[in-house]
């Protein structure tokens, strides 16, 4: 709004994060995040019990009640060792997984969204008949094929993860196409790569941030139902979802087996949500002043 | 003599509380419309005049991010006059259609997309004036052709798209005069409009108000039309009036030098084509409502500012002769 | 002998196919522009007049090869462009550019105005490190009279005003000799309007331009251009010299037109034709003349073949049959001399504000040597 004062303006990215930092859920949310990730990646580290140490003798101790600070599971294992472990296990598929699933996505969803005709449409139907097969089943099917393991799963799920990206872009792609500072671009010689990648999908990122953000989560998510279905990460190697499916037998005896990851699972998944709240606004150039 | 006025509005100020801070829309406007008269009310972006018209309306988002403040006086169908800005919502919504109509700039976004126009007229009717199904299609029959809708009951059964805009406007038009208002605004009617088109509106308005008597307040930008369909003209300026006059001496001497300014940018067609040197262009841009300039709002753009006179403090709104108004300390100094 | 025109059109034409069914064979075409030709010589500015559904926008688009025509030629300065491929196309970029409507809409949101400006050197991989292309957007945003401030600034941190100043700078920061103007003043204040309209012709005078106006305005028409060509559902109906157009307009359009304009004048008599109606669909345009439907001239000839653009008088053409007639001038007022004041009045631009110098008549002893726009304007 603003064009009368002559004072030296911010930088782009100074004014970004400034925004961000209004956002109050949202910097809770990265914090979280940051803390969650820089404790399962050098938490174990600084440990005096390893995750996959058993000792008989202190089988189910509950927390807060002595060495082990979240207790111990039917194994003596650290729960808070374990938690971190498959923190990492957790967190690695649903970054990765998002990152895969974007890449595609956005390579399907812009290609067709600038080109339409023929070749959207197809490349769009194709979408949509992938969506029909509800995720979880799909995963389920395809993970009974496969040798389940850490990239297995982690490909799965991005096999999964990149349609509703796609979506999102080509409709992004197909409106911004059509605005005049893409004309613009054309006017001036740009090719068509220059175009999609440095004129349309900047201004699509917004959408794609949020879509990023959530696909972690859903990724996070899906991990672990798999995982506790018996067909994701197998064990002895600790994920949050394989934690809960161990914790079933043991829900009156032990409930905080079940809890903590339960606990570790809701925080990650809300706090991604959060940031992908907070990342819409802070990324809106217009929502300086507003 | 003259008749009494149908709208008088006496320092009306409208304020918006932003994230950016406080903007004052309007402020202290005041302004008679006696019937048959049209009033001009020109203004760019910014200077408050949509919001006027919104304000007169009652058509404002109410909440605390808006204060109104002032006094909006209508003549009612009764001959009382109303206070608009004090009218319990139910009863507004009885007068607005009513005594007082609106036509706006895109006909397409105040017309519902899913339903025929001709229901959308017959609705207003059977709302306001209480004709029963078939009286009001008969009604809306007559509407449309009064506005120039040729075949007009085909048209009842056609949905907004498959209108021209000329005939969008037309169609806004007879829903607009559907109770016979005694004050229509009209909110830059024919800007979306091409020149031929505008012509037909102009000419339809014109002649419906000599039928009907009703007063009009037309807001525009384009001067042009204000001489073309004014009596009176209001130019508006950061949300204030900056000049007030019958449409003739206003145009013969303009006394504000934004309205001077006005006045001379306008190409003009009897130098077409012989390039007579640049445009006499206003400089600078229209002003931030968040950063209103000190003192006269217009000064950061005059050429005959004066430091230390014209950003000190705000011109008042002051007597020019008969029937005209202006703000400006140096007025008298700058007109011969 | 006759220097080679920079643009030349020759029966151009660009159908839209409606509805995309892949199924259905005889599909209907929009003849948005059906057959136009005209050229232009260097150093001119030629305005294409026409309402909305003329055609005129699609006219600027496919010249600058936007769009691929149906049929016709399109010759830049020599060279046949009207079937070359984009990478063909490219180094002509440099060459020809489009400034456009809505200053908002055709500037990137998410970009500052430095990044938006020297976007063609990018394209261009024009030479010089960062230091360079930077010095250049000053130079650019300089021209248009924008501060170097505004380089960091995103497009809604500006005026309507500065953003159509930033789309003139983009297009001109690789120095074409060719723009087409789209409308460039209309989503304008009113006051900034005259600005934007000193700097384009400032520009062109600077620069050797040769611009494609496109508008409605006629006001701003008549005061830019050289030679106006007036279009009617996708043909062109009259072309001629501005002033001449204005005198005397020799097609019936052009005359209605011409009468419709609002004249900022309170005292003129007018004497305005009133068209019926609206301009037919360009799906399925009236058989003959096409104006023939809205026409008070209009005989049963008009109607039986499309009337070719023939030249009535040197240098002006007009597509009507009807010799006959006497049209009528447009009214503009009763004093039709210019103010001096006006023809007196010198602009520079210096740096980011227009001064306006406009020395009055001594008879107040006003001490400003550049009091500007103070006189009131006596003569309307």
């Amino acid at each position: 709004m603003s064009a009368a004062a002559p004072a030296a303006a911010p930088t782009a990215g100074l004014r970004v994060l400034e925004r961000f930092r209004r956002h109050r859920l949202a910097m809770f949310g990265a914090v979280t995040i940051a803390t969650l990730t820089l404790a399962c990646f050098l938490g174990p580290f600084l440990l005096p019990f390893d995750d996959t140490y058993i000792d008989i003798m202190q089988r189910f101790a509950a927390p807060f009640g002595g060495a082990h600070i979240l207790g111990t599971d039917e194994l003596g294992r650290d729960m808070l060792a374990r938690i971190l472990m498959g923190g990492r296990v957790s967190l690695l598929v649903g970054f990765v997984a998002m990152a895969i699933g974007m890449a595609v996505g956005i390579l399907v969803g812009a290609v067709a969204g600038y080109y339409g005709g023929l070749v959207g449409t197809a490349l769009m139907r194709f979408v949509d008949a992938v969506l029909c097969f509800p995720a979880i089943f799909l995963l389920l099917a395809l993970a009974a094929l496969v040798e389940p393991g850490l990239t297995s799963i982690t490909l799965l799920i991005a096999a999964t993860a990149w349609m509703d990206v796609a979506r999102i872009v080509e409709g992004q792609i197909r409106s911004l196409r059509e605005r005049d500072f893409a004309v613009a671009a054309e006017v001036l010689g740009a090719t068509d790569r220059y175009i999609i990648l440095r004129e349309l999908v900047p201004n699509a990122v917004a959408p794609i941030v949020v879509a990023a953000t959530l696909n972690v989560a859903r990724a996070i998510l899906l991990e672990s139902y798999v995982s506790f279905l018996g067909y994701g990460i197998q064990p002895p190697v600790p994920s949050w979802g394989n934690m809960l499916n161990n914790a079933q037998i043991y829900l009156t005896s032990a409930p905080w087996l079940a809890i903590l990851p339960g606990i570790a699972i809701t925080l990650a998944v809300t706090s991604f949500n959060f940031l992908g709240d907070g990342l819409r606004d802070a990324l809106d150039p217009r929502m300086d002043g507003r | 003599m003259t008749a009494a006025p149908v709208l008088q509005v006496e320092d009306l100020s409208v304020r918006f509380r932003t994230r950016g801070g406080e903007i004052a829309a309007v402020s202290g406007v005041s302004f008679a419309v006696r019937p048959g008269e049209t009033l001009a009310v020109v203004g760019e972006s910014g200077s408050g005049k949509s919001v006027t018209s919104l304000a007169l309306m009652r058509l404002l988002p109410p909440g605390a991010a808006v204060t109104v403040t002032g006094r909006v006086g209508l003549r009612g169908k009764d001959g009382r006059m109303l206070d608009v800005l004090t009218l319990p919502e139910p009863e507004m919504r009885g007068v607005r259609g009513d005594a007082i109509a609106m036509v706006f700039q895109e006909p397409m976004t105040s017309l519902n997309p899913v339903k025929p126009v001709g229901e959308q007229i017959a609705e207003a009717i059977r709302l306001h004036r209480g004709l029963d199904r078939r009286a009001a299609t008969e009604e809306v029959v007559r509407l449309l052709d009064l506005v120039g809708i040729p075949a007009p009951r085909q048209r009842l059964a056609s949905y907004p798209h498959h209108l021209s805009g000329g005939m969008r406007q037309r169609v806004m038009i007879a829903m607009a005069l559907s109770c016979e208002p005694a004050v229509l605004i009209a909110d830059e009617p024919t800007t979306a409009l091409d020149v031929t088109i505008q012509a037909q509106i102009l000419d339809l308005l014109r002649r419906l108000q000599e039928r009907t008597g009703m007063a009009v307040v037309f807001i525009t930008h384009n001067l042009g039309v204000v001489a073309e369909i004014a009596d009176r003209v209001m130019v508006m300026y950061g949300g204030r009036v900056v000049e007030q006059a019958d449409v003739r001496p206003l145009f013969a001497r303009p006394l504000m030098p934004y309205t001077v300014g006005l006045l001379r940018s306008v190409p003009r067609l009897d130098l077409a084509g012989r390039r007579a040197g640049p445009l006499p262009a206003i400089p600078g841009n229209v002003p931030d409502p968040l950063h209103m300039p000190e003192g006269c709002g217009f000064h950061p753009r005059c050429g005959d500012h004066v430091a230390g006179l014209c950003d000190a403090r705000l011109p008042e709104l002051e007597s020019a002769g008969e029937a005209r108004l202006v703000r400006c300390v140096r007025w008298r100094e700058l007109t011969p | 002998m006759t220097e080679r025109p920079i643009l030349e059109v020759r029966d151009l034409r660009k159908w839209f196919p409606l509805g995309s069914s892949l199924f259905s064979r005889h599909r209907q075409q929009v003849k948005a522009v059906d057959g136009i030709s005209f050229s232009m010589r260097r150093g001119e500015i030629l305005s294409l007049v026409g309402e909305s559904g003329s055609g005129k926008t699609t006219v600027g688009r496919t010249v600058l090869r936007l769009t691929a025509p149906t049929s016709g030629s399109i010759t830049f300065d020599g060279q046949d462009i009207t079937r070359l491929s984009r990478r063909q196309l490219r180094p002509l970029r440099r060459r020809m550019q489009l400034v456009f409507q809505d200053p908002f809409a055709s500037l990137n949101p998410r970009m500052t105005v430095e990044r938006i400006v020297s976007t063609p050197l990018i394209i261009h991989d024009e030479p010089g490190g960062i230091a360079a292309r930077r010095a250049k957007v000053e130079a650019a945003l300089q021209l248009v009279g924008l501060l170097p401030h505004h380089a960091t600034r995103y497009p809604h941190e500006l005026s309507g005003g500065q953003r159509q100043r930033v789309g003139i700078a983009r297009a001109l920061i690789l120095r074409p000799d060719f723009l087409v103007a789209d409308e460039p003043v209309s989503a304008l204040d009113v006051s900034i309007q005259a600005q934007v309209v000193n700097l384009l012709l400032e520009l062109k005078d600077l620069l050797g331009l040769t611009i494609l106006f496109v508008a409605h305005d006629l006001a701003v028409v008549g005061h830019i251009s050289d030679r106006i060509a007036v279009m009617y559902l996708g043909r062109l109906v009259e072309v001629a010299e501005t002033r001449v157009l204005f005198a005397r307009p020799r097609h019936p359009y052009t005359e209605a037109l011409l009468s419709a304009a609002p004249i900022p004048d309170p005292t003129v008599e007018r004497q305005r034709i009133i068209l019926a109606g609206d301009i037919p669909s360009p799906i399925d345009p009236p058989p003959g003349c096409a104006f023939s439907t809205r026409c008070r001239y209009a005989t049963e000839a008009c109607r039986a073949a499309v009337p070719p653009l023939r030249e009535v008088a040197p240098g002006h053409l007009s597509a009507c049959i009807r010799d006959d007639i006497a049209l009528q001038a447009p009214r503009h007022g009763a004093l039709t001399a210019p103010s001096k004041e006006t023809c007196r009045c010198r602009l520079r631009s210096t740096g980011y504000r227009v001064t306006i110098a406009c020395p009055r008549p001594s008879t107040s002893s006003s001490s400003a040597p550049a009091s500007s726009a103070s006189a009131p304007p006596t003569n309307w």
